[in-house]
């Protein structure tokens, strides 16, 4: 018994690397957006993480096809929706009668915000994401209604931010006083959810490169938030992308906008330290 | 020596059993990962394997290559292929691997598909809601007899 399991499990590994040499992890492709924003789609893991060298965005993993819908913003379908948010932008509303360019100016001046979020805010005394800091300024500086957590107008306006910082290094900071809020992500990420007890870990660190059923998986990268997904032909945030992962795990989901989910959102983006900040990216 | 005696074990228990009786989830008996008793008493259905290796709760080529199974589009490759399997593996063993893998491999990514307890925030299904009430094994007992029955047809030798 002992040898036929010896036996069996060399077989397994055999197997392993068979697969991973047909399908290897990413592809080689490089990806430059509009023919001059130059891209790090592969760079060396940030010293934090234990079992992964190399990290990679999701791009390296998308068809040929779908990676040419992010080469260019004329071909890539989420700039309509930024269009759309950069006249959000200049829009009064709420009981100040301001806009976010009201304070803001350009929206370049916020070039470099999405690379360093999500961040500790000292006077909250909290970990905020890219999402709250929005909402905090339209109601706290426009006396405007929040806008909704995972909303076609939450995505967009995100949209917007991250593609004034496309190919800005992502960096975010997991030490200090985040670090407490990182550890509690960094635990999420390890826990295996559901009854099919599968972990991020399990599916995005173990198996990247491989196949599931039609899937190929990816590092699970969040570099490329918002994405459009040609699957479901809008703009999706992160935490609408962490919300179906977990259910397909046949788990109870945590709530967009959770403290679970910004923990898990915090060590999510330091994994990706390093690599260009790509959204909004175009996924299938 | 392990091996002939477990089979004799499974026999004299075979023998004995006049009715077909199910093993609950909590109840089965593993023994270096294997399940040498039925888990119904009855014999698995390969075609009912069959169907179960690709839809529903089974979705077994989600992350492991069928060979016999190559008229199925999309295979994947988290788990090894299975060409062969029954040639590896006694039918005790698959049982164990089937039934909870985690059982024959430390911590697999492979899921328990005859297990109701020890969950972390168990869902409802694939819909993202809290389970409520009792709670079904992936699969069915006689599910998996019938996948066992399925994967002893897989042989290469
Ligand atoms: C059962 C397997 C599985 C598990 C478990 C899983 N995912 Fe995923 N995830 C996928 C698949 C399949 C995709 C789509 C292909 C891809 O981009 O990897 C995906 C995509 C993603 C993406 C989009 C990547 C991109 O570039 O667009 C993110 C982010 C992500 N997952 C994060 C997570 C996190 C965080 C967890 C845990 C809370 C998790 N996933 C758990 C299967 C899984
Ligand atoms: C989420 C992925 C996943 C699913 C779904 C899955 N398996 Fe597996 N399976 C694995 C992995 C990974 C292994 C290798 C064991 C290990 O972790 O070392 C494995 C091992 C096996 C083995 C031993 C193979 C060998 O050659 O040693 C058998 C048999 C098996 N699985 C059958 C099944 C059946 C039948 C189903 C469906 C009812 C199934 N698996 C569903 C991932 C999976």
């Amino acid at each position: 018994m002992k040898r036929a399991k010896t036996y069996a499990g060399t077989l397994t590994v055999v197997a392993a690397m068979a697969a991973t040499t047909a399908f290897a992890d990413a592809d080689d492709d490089q990806l430059v957006v509009n023919g001059e924003i130059e891209m790090v789609t592969e760079a060396a893991a940030p010293e934090h993480l234990e079992y992964v060298d190399t990290v990679y965005s999701g791009w390296r993993f998308r068809s040929d096809e779908t990676q040419a819908f992010q080469m260019d913003d004329f071909d890539n379908p989420a700039m309509i929706f930024v269009e759309k948010a950069s006249e959000d932008w200049n829009k009064p509303e709420g009981t100040e009668g301001k806009a976010c360019a009201s304070c803001h100016e350009d929206v370049e001046n916020l070039k470099g915000v999405r690379a360093v979020y999500p961040k500790w805010n000292e006077s909250a005394g909290e970990v905020r994401t890219l999402e709250m800091q929005i909402n905090d300024c339209r109601e706290n500086q426009m006396g405007a209604e929040p806008l909704k957590y995972t909303g076609g107008d939450m995505a967009a306006m995100v949209g917007l931010l991250s593609s004034v910082s496309r190919g800005m290094p992502i960096s975010v900071a997991i030490d200090g006083p985040a670090q407490e809020t990182w550890e509690q992500g960094k635990e999420i990420y390890y826990t295996r959810y559901g009854q099919l007890e599968l972990s991020c870990a399990n599916c995005h660190e173990d198996n990247y490169g491989n196949m599931i059923r039609a899937d190929h998986l990816s590092q699970g990268q969040i570099n490329g938030f918002p994405t459009y997904r040609l699957k479901n032909t809008k703009l999706n945030s992160v935490h609408a992308r962490f919300k179906g992962c977990v259910r397909d795990t046949r788990a109870h989901t945590f709530k967009p906008g959770s403290p679970e989910f910004i923990a898990l959102e915090l060590y999510v983006a330091s994994r990706g330290n390093g690599l260009s900040v790509e959204g909004p990216s175009v996924r299938n | 020596m392990k091996r002939a005696f477990g089979g004799a074990a499974v026999l004299a228990v075979c023998a004995a059993m006049t009715q077909a009786s199910e093993t609950k989830p909590t109840e089965v008996v593993f023994e270096d990962g294997a399940v040498a008793q039925s888990l119904t008493g009855v014999a698995g259905d390969v075609a009912s394997g069959e169907k179960i290796m690709n839809k529903g709760a089974g979705n077994c080529i989600a992350c492991h290559e069928v060979s016999a199974l190559n008229m199925l589009p999309f295979h994947g490759e988290v788990g090894p292929m299975l060409d062969g399997v029954a040639d590896r593996w006694t039918e005790a063993e698959l049982r164990g691997i089937v039934a909870n893998a985690k059982m024959m491999f430390d911590e697999t990514v492979m899921p328990s598909f005859y297990k109701t307890e020890g969950f972390i925030r168990l869902g409802n299904a694939y819909s993202g809601k809290a389970h409520e009430g009792d709670v079904e094994p992936l699969l069915s007992a006689q599910q998996i007899e019938d996948v066992v029955a399925y994967l002893m047809t897989l042989k290469e030798e």
